[in-house]
């Protein structure tokens, strides 16, 4: 396999989403895509430290997924968990300023880029050991089924995690349990600087596994915010009702490198050039204007995107650095560090 | 009062606090059905129910992530690791999930829940099924750590670790479940963080933790019959927190400080206490803090080779005699 998937042409459609629906999907694209690239931008000016992991060509699957979420439903995700953190409804400032290290951020600086958490707002963490947070989502749903609440946990994870144990025991697990958990790959073809498919067993790394926990085998299109939101519906769906976990493969791109380290000098020529062609936020838009949706709610949304990615920008770069008398608090539950007398 | 066993006690612990209450659930390998493979256990599916006591899969890093993700969200889960050894399959979630949580997330998220796990030697079931781990545990900053060594503080101190809200690994010491005690009727309930004199003595401090601490209590009593020295033993019980002010307390007493040590030497619990007794008991000390550990090998399975590595008796009492020059 060379990483290249077959896609789905894009169409445009007028069927049971609402206008409302889309055009949520498509502002939960264009600010995940405008704070992103914010991000990288300021690490260009040295302003966001450490390492930052983009899901710049990625949005509609943090947006399908987001927009078919209930209040309450759970989300677990990966050190490249900028783009699910803020379709969850996080506040850009809050976002940036994690990034950047300030006390305005959402962990006031104590847990960085990757670990993005917001309880407030289900975002139960972005955990950056590989597979980690799919037998913790397990144990969310397992909660949630031992409780009979009627919430769901989606894992979000990239094509690499499918090689790791934990993923294989967290499905089998899951399915044994029939638990009300969601696993979402994101296969952008990558799993950091190599290839999936050179380091995998099967052509569809997450998919083609799922027989064996006896799940049904679903890839969907993952540049297509609709198609992630029908098969995100259809699996909440199916959770909700008892009938256990999904394990569904998003095919998509990355348009940055693994991490900021990386230029992604490994890909194909020509292969970015053909997947930006398929841009989920483009093709979004055109279909919105092919639906007879007007151009001024789209661009309104554009504008409002600027218009919030700068002010969260300002307020972070106004914000202070995280104070120094937080470096030992929260280590246990007394609030503090204390491990003798 | 009623004569129990330490393996008993396991279950009559677990069972007190799903009693309790009913956010405690259990899950772990062969622990329902079977009752678990030490049958620490039994009993407990009958009354509790396959909801709340559940058998899962040979899947470590799925028992222990499902317990920290249910803990994350609302319940007080007991996992069972079955061997301490295995600890390092999932030890992710032990030194980088469960730990780190609620400090990454700068309080936000919490995780009240205890592994049990059964630690140590002495079944004669070769190095990866007998080894004392619980420096493993206790150099991992967000966890707590306890190691009983009687019933009654099986059973107390694992009503305080449910109840507590920090994740607590709680060491069971796989040759004291065949051992009796003394433990009185009713609800039990001890504190974190608490060592206790087991034995008062004045020449020297002997600290002991799990099995190590009978056979402390038997050195002792043949150093006080044979050579005349009146050692105190300390049992640790809990490495995290730590009971400084106890066992510092004893050695401005006694002057001289011992540890019994089942874990390989190197950085092994006793290494912190010395080093702590170095920098903040220097002056109350007569003579260099002494740890008397098991050498720093992978453990044999044969019985007569088990038992020289691991310290016993006779070696404590030679050590310490020889250190005391008695």
């Amino acid at each position: 396999m060379t990483g290249r998937a077959q896609l789905k042409p894009v169409t445009p459609r007028n069927d049971e989403l609402t206008e409302a629906k889309r055009l949520e999907l498509y502002r939960l694209q264009v600010e995940i895509r405008d704070c992103e690239q914010r991000a990288y931008d300021l690490f260009l000016q040295g302003l966001v430290k450490g390492t930052s992991h983009l899901s710049l060509g990625q949005e509609a699957v943090a947006a399908g997924f987001a927009g078919a979420m209930e209040k309450g439903d759970l989300s677990f995700c990966t050190y490249r968990g900028h783009a699910h953190t803020l379709a969850r409804g996080v506040p850009m400032e809050k976002v940036l300023g994690e990034l950047m290290q300030r006390d305005n951020g959402l962990m006031r600086g104590k847990g960085g880029s990757m670990h993005l958490t917001s309880v407030d707002h289900g975002v139960m963490g972005s955990y950056a050991i590989i597979g980690a947070h799919l037998p913790i989502a397990c144990g969310a749903a397992w909660r949630a089924q031992y409780k009979g609440q009627k919430d769901v946990s989606v894992c979000f994870f990239g094509d690499g995690t499918t090689n790791i144990g934990a993923f294989h025991e967290a499905l089998n697990f899951a399915a044994v349990w029939k638990l009300p958990v969601i696993f979402v790959c994101e296969n952008n073809l990558y799993m950091e600087y190599t290839p999936i498919g050179e380091v995998t067993a099967v052509e569809h790394p997450a998919a083609d596994r799922a027989g064996a926990y006896g799940l049904e085998r679903i890839v969907i299109d993952g540049n297509d915010a609709d198609e992630v939101f029908r098969a995100a519906r259809a699996a909440f769906d199916k959770a909700r009702a008892g009938g256990g976990p999904s394990l569904i493969e998003c095919m998509t791109y990355r348009y940055s490198g693994h991490s900021r380290a990386d230029p992604a000098k490994y890909r194909p020529a020509g292969e970015l050039e053909d997947w930006m062609k398929r841009d989920p936020i483009q093709l979004y838009r055109g279909r919105l204007l092919a639906a007879g949706i007007g151009e001024g709610a789209v661009k309104a949304i554009e504008q409002d995107s600027k218009r919030k990615v700068d002010a969260a920008t300002e307020a972070c770069k106004a914000a202070p650095a995280s104070p120094a008398d937080i470096l030992a608090t929260d280590v246990y539950a007394d609030g503090g560090w204390t491990w003798r007398n | 009062m009623a004569e129990l066993t330490y393996r008993d006690a396991v279950a009559r612990g677990i069972a007190q606090e799903m009693s309790r209450d009913p956010d405690v659930v259990f899950l772990g390998e062969d622990v329902a059905k079977a009752g678990g493979v030490f049958k620490a256990t039994v009993g407990l599916l009958e009354q509790f129910g396959p909801q709340r006591v559940r058998d899962t899969p040979i899947s470590e890093q799925a028992i222990l992530g499902a317990a920290m993700g249910a803990a994350m969200t609302g319940l007080k889960p007991i996992a069972e690791i079955m061997f301490s050894d295995f600890l390092a399959v999932c030890f992710d979630y032990i030194a980088n999930e469960i730990p780190k949580s609620r400090y990454m997330s700068n309080g936000q998220v919490k995780c009240p829940l205890v592994v049990r796990t059964g630690n140590g030697a002495g079944s004669r079931f070769g190095a990866q099924h007998s080894q004392s781990v619980e420096n493993w545990a206790m150099m991992i900053p967000g966890l707590k750590v306890v190691a009983p060594s009687t019933p009654k503080d099986v059973i107390g101190l694992m009503a305080a670790a449910v109840r507590d809200p920090d994740p607590v690994i709680f060491f069971e010491h796989k040759s004291l479940y065949a051992t009796k005690g003394d433990v009185p009727d009713g609800e039990i309930v001890d504190r974190l963080g608490t060592a206790k004199i087991v034995r008062p003595g004045k020449d020297a401090t002997v600290l002991a933790l799990a099995l190590m601490v009978p056979r402390a209590l038997a050195a002792a009593e043949t150093l006080a019959k044979e050579h005349g020295i009146d050692v105190e033993v300390i049992d640790v019980r809990s490495l995290v927190p730590l009971d400084l002010a106890t066992i510092l307390g004893s050695v401005a007493r006694t002057h001289r400080l011992f540890t019994v040590e089942e874990n390989p030497r190197l950085c092994g619990w006793g290494a912190e206490l010395a080093s702590i007794a170095a920098d903040e008991a220097f002056y109350d000390l007569d003579g260099p803090v002494v740890r008397i550990t098991t050498p720093h090998i992978p453990l044999p399975a044969a019985d007569n080779l088990e038992d020289l590595a691991l310290p016993n008796a006779p070696r404590i009492v030679d050590k310490i005699r020889r250190s005391l020059n008695a």
